[in-house]
């Protein structure tokens, strides 16, 4: 597991020792407290992609399959609750009732030019899904060394979720985690 | 003598692959050939302003000042679509990052196993079902990506298109996803519009003849001519453009699609994402929630991406010299062929080899990267190469 920092993260290039700024907690537990921390003491192992699944059709769904790669590191419940509370937002973005009539209709009688000056209704839901994956990220991932990647900057295609690993201890750990990674597949 | 080193901030738009032209900062997104588009332009411009000049203030005095003030409106009813449809993105969707198309090549590498020397290697296809009908999800060697349901990739603008219906010279742009709505009730607006010059340039020429005769009157307005001749044989075309994209929608299908013959009933198949309700598909296309569009053309790039320009640096407005249009048909199909692949594929793996020297893992034991196997390429794939022995 990740190895305890007491000063600040270890620069294994410079040899320098990187001091955390006052007021931060230093890791005591060997557990990446916020995500600036982690972005910044920690270096990027590997990468998974959680496939868009059109079992339903050509709406936005994520597929709830938990990726082996992340079973020392998280627990599937976790992400099949986010990935399913993901599910449901883009449920809601792209349901055809009431509310899109109403909305096409309006804005067809305005040639659609009040689209410059009105959110539309998937903008505004697209919103509280980045604010959605940026709380689980502070709450839940970035404890675990994760990091999730608003589908938005993937062009709707994938959710990346990437596995950080603590710079700190690079001599011993990457080989474990890349033994302890083969071994999970 | 030394160069003016000029920090600038480098919008993504600047940086987007593929073969679109951007104007205004990335706000405005089309295809690289506009020449048809500045005719459609000029043919309704010029024919709406043949109208306003000739008919109209006769139309307003004698009939009413209404007919006037309704071709105003429908006027510029057109226009906005024409340029909503011209300008925006039409679902666009961006190339796989080296990581995910790493992902996916080693995922494909497990699936296939080994293959035995010398022979190609299966197709690359995912079969997904949808509604108990099973899809072919093909992966495009362009893009790196196995294409979602319904989408396609378009040769001339060199990207894969979400729902993509075809490639529109007269607006300049693709009709996909985003713009299939503002392209329908363009081509509709457009025939009421045409339809509408036509009936009353008819009215205003006999009324005319009436008092004066019909040589007198054509010669006060010779715009009518003009107009007449514009408007008989837009009606035809545009006319029965819309009733073909008005039944594709009662279907819920795409041209792309109806060209292909996917959904034709033969084998069993049918169409997977219709409601089987006229009305619920037009209302599944037309008043759908409006989908924003994931390529983020005006945002700044990454810092080390946006470095310090010389001064002899293009300026960011500057738009590549348009290539010669040899497009003959209104509707151009998406495939690219291989030999359009081909250059593609050498241009990416010249990216992704020259990505891998210059950002080496910065650990001291560095982990095997994983091998990425030599690009597949259409010609390697069984699929692709037989169908390209059927077409010659």
């Amino acid at each position: 597991m990740l190895s305890s920092m007491k000063e600040g993260c270890h620069d294994p290039k410079t040899k320098q020792t990187q001091l955390l700024k006052p007021g931060r907690r230093t890791k005591a537990s060997g557990v990446f407290h916020n995500l600036q921390e982690m972005q910044h003491c920690a270096s990027l192992v590997t990468k998974v992609f959680i496939q868009r699944d059109y079992s339903e059709g050509t709406v936005c769904r994520f597929q709830t399959k938990f990726p082996s790669e992340l079973n020392i590191r998280i627990e599937r419940t976790l992400l099949e609750e986010t990935v399913k509370t993901l599910n449901s937002y883009y449920m809601e973005a792209e349901k055809i009732g009431g509310q899109s009539y109403m909305e096409g209709c309006l804005a067809c009688a305005t040639a659609y030019i009040v689209f410059l000056c009105m959110e539309t209704r998937y903008e505004k839901v697209l919103k509280k899904i980045s604010g959605y994956i940026q709380e689980q990220n502070e709450k839940i991932y970035a404890p675990r060394g994760l990091l999730l990647t608003d589908p938005v900057e993937r062009g709707m295609r994938v959710l990346e979720v990437s596995i950080f690993e603590d710079q700190g201890s690079a001599g011993s750990s990457p080989s474990s985690t890349l033994s302890s990674d083969s071994s999970a597949r | 003598m030394s160069a003016v080193m000029i920090t600038r901030k480098v919008r993504k738009w600047e940086r987007l692959p593929g073969k679109n032209t951007f104007c205004c900062d990335g706000r405005v997104m089309m295809a690289r050939q506009k020449g048809v588009f500045y005719l459609t332009m000029f043919l309704i411009m010029g024919t709406c302003s043949l109208f306003f000049a000739f008919e109209c203030p006769y139309l307003a005095v004698h009939l009413s000042p209404a007919i006037p003030v309704f071709a105003v409106l429908l006027f510029l009813f057109v226009m906005a679509m024409l340029l909503r449809t011209s300008f925006s993105d039409p679902g666009v969707l961006p190339r796989a990052l080296p990581e995910e198309a790493a992902f996916i090549e080693m995922e494909i590498e497990a699936a296939n196993g080994n293959v035995p020397a010398g022979q190609r290697p299966p197709p690359r296809i995912r079969n997904v079902q949808i509604n108990n009908q099973i899809v072919k999800l093909k992966y495009c060697y362009t893009c790196k990506i196995f294409r979602p349901p319904r989408a396609s990739h378009c040769s001339i603008c060199d990207n894969c298109v979400d729902r993509f219906d075809h490639h529109c010279p007269w607006v300049g742009n693709c009709v996909g996803k985003r713009n299939y709505r503002y392209f329908y009730l363009f081509t509709l607006s457009l025939s009421l519009l045409t339809i509408y010059i036509f009936a009353f340039d008819i009215v205003h020429v006999v009324m005319r003849s009436v008092d004066k005769g019909f040589l007198n009157t054509l010669q006060e307005t010779p715009g009518t001519v003009l107009e007449v001749l514009v408007c008989f044989f837009t009606l035809w075309s545009v006319v029965g453009l819309t009733g073909f994209h008005t039944y594709l929608i009662s279907l819920n299908q795409t041209t792309n699609e109806d060209i292909k013959g996917s959904w034709s009933g033969k084998n069993r198949v049918q169409n997977p994402y219709s409601h089987k309700n006229i009305i619920k598909n037009c209302c599944e296309v037309l008043c759908g929630p409006a989908y924003p569009s994931v390529l983020d053309r005006r945002g700044l790039m990454p810092e080390d991406s946006s470095s310090a320009l010389t001064s002899f640096a293009p300026s960011s407005t500057s738009i590549p010299a348009p290539q010669t249009t040899k497009t003959t048909a209104p509707l151009i199909p998406n495939e690219h062929t291989p030999d359009d692949a081909k250059p593609n594929i050498a241009a990416s793996a010249e990216k992704t080899s020259s990505h891998k020297a210059k950002s080496p893992p910065p650990k001291e034991e560095q982990p095997p990267l994983p091998t990425v196997p030599p690009l597949a390429s259409p010609e390697t794939d069984a699929e692709t190469s037989i169908s390209k022995d059927k077409m010659y």
